[in-house]
């Protein structure tokens, strides 16, 4: 009896489904500034179990949001890498260092958006380039740590980005950090909150459908930072994972703690092989 | 000092009221359902109607509706919900709304008369832990049962 009523159930959703204007990604492709071409849709990497394609949050937003992501001139997030190219020159703390003074010009960090989070040896755990910014700038400058989300640390994330930007994601999950990918994923599918929902139930089982006025993506990562036309402001990723956890009635994790440092090494897993393409431009 | 008594007298009238509600952990499903109303008393279809679009209901955000199709953004997570009075019993409608897990195991759509059992329970939508104390359900017995009535209203035939 149960089982007919839901067999009833289903060929309802999908013939309901099927009536509506289905909303998967559309076709667009990207390139940036007529010259930077970015992979917005791939095979998805053997780990992602549960997908078979994936694609960039930017396959799911409208034509006018996407035009803005097209060229830096008309890209808010571009603002925030034009004040951390100003950071990245200025002599701060004790030790009378900037980031020049070690890492020569912004372009030096190409690559490295693409491999982070990413196993680091000395410290014996898996760090993300919020990190590696703050202990430069405590350790090495003896300068103020910056606040894990906050408008100079997203900035400069955002520079830092920006110079990889076309280059695949590609982070590793072997090795020393296979465990806390392992943590990352159990996170990822855990039902949190009174609303009792995963990462997974929106963005794996449910992207490409509405959720009230929102189309949901596969909720990837390679845009980060992203500038949202909604809070007209960078976002981080931690930022973004916080929301979301909150929007399911939780209680949240804190920026930068070791369980979203695991979601995120897992998450930004998921999107192996997508470009990379931060400061993206969402809603 | 009268007043002050009436006062009271209110407050425990009312709360006695909120009693005879069937409590979250007390409610007994068979295949599902839930056989009589949560709060002993008949639903309102239009508060329904209304619970269907805000608070904790927010039901539009997973299910369309063709008969609040005046309201924008109806999602399209769960089936749509037009007909669901031919499809489905009243016990069995009351199921649903109240725990949807027990009719549909795993499903994606949250259980409205709930109070135990979250992982990382939040002080709504606060991001906060839920302090020590009552844990609310998203909707009163009342509210279910005036879902309840709403779509009992949603026939095709
Ligand atoms: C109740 C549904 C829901 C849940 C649960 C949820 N999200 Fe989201 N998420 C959204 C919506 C809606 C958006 C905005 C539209 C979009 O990009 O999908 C979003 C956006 C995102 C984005 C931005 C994508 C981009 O391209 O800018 C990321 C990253 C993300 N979510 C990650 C997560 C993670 C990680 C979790 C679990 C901790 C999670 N989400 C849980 C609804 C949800
Ligand atoms: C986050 C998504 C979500 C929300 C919010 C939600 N539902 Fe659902 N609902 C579903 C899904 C998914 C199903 C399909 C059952 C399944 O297989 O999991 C469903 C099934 C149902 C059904 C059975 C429909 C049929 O035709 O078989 C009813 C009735 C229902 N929901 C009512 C409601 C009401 C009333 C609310 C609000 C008080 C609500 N739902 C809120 C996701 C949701």
């Amino acid at each position: 009896m149960k089982i007919t009523k839901m067999a009833i159930g289903s060929v309802a959703a999908l013939v309901g489904m099927t009536g509506l204007s289905f909303a998967d990604p559309d076709e667009d492709s990207l390139t940036i500034n007529g010259d930077i071409s970015i992979v917005t849709e791939t095979a998805a990497p053997a780990h992602a179990e549960n997908l078979s394609t994936i694609y960039s949050g930017w396959r799911f937003r409208s034509d006018e949001t996407q035009a803005f992501q097209m060229d830096d001139f008309d890209n808010p997030g571009m603002i925030g890498v034009e004040n951390a190219t100003v950071d990245w020159e200025t002599v701060d703390g004790s030790a009378g260092k900037s980031c020049s003074s070690c890492h020569g010009t912004p372009e030096d960090m190409a690559g490295l958006r693409a491999e982070y989070p990413k196993w680091n040896e000395e410290k014996s755990q898996v760090t993300t380039l919020e990190m590696e910014v703050n202990n430069c700038r405590e350790n090495r400058m003896g300068a103020e740590k910056w606040k894990y989300t906050g408008g100079k640390m997203t900035d400069m994330i955002a520079l830092i980005s920006s110079v990889s930007r076309g280059m695949p994601v590609n982070v590793a999950i072997d090795g020393p950090a296979k465990e806390t990918w392992e943590q990352g994923k159990q996170l990822y599918y855990t039902r949190f909150g009174q609303l009792e929902l995963s990462c997974a139930n929106c963005h794996e089982d449910s992207y490409g459908m509405m959720i009230r006025a929102d189309h949901l993506s596969q909720g990837q990562i390679n845009g980060f930072p992203t500038y949202r036309l909604k809070n007209t402001k960078l976002n981080s990723v931690h930022a973004r994972f916080k929301g979301c956890v909150r929007d399911t009635r939780a209680e949240t994790f804190k920026p930068g703690s070791p369980e979203f440092v695991a979601l995120q090494l897992y998450v930004a897993s998921r999107g192996n092989g997508l470009s990379v393409e931060g400061p993206s431009v969402r809603n | 000092m009268r007043h002050a008594l009436f006062g009271l007298a209110a407050c425990v009238a009312a709360s006695s009221a909120f009693a005879a509600d069937v409590q979250p952990t007390d409610v007994v499903f068979v295949d599902g359902a839930i056989e009589a109303s949560l709060s002993g008393a008949a639903g309102d279809p239009a508060s329904g109607a209304e619970i269907m679009n805000k608070g904790a209901g927010n039901c539009i955000a997973c299910h369309q509706v063709s008969a609040l199709s005046h309201l924008s953004f109806h999602g399209e997570i769960g089936p749509p919900l037009d007909g669901v009075a031919d499809r489905w019993s009243e016990a069995e409608i009351r199921g649903i709304v109240a725990n949807a897990k027990v009719m549909f195991e795993g499903s994606m759509m949250p259980s409205f008369y709930k109070t135990q059992g979250f992982v990382r329970l939040g002080d709504a939508y606060t991001g906060e832990a839920h302090a020590d104390g009552e844990v609310h359900p998203l909707l009163t017995a009342q509210q279910v049962e005036d879902v309840v009535a709403f779509l009992m209203t949603l026939n095709e035939q």
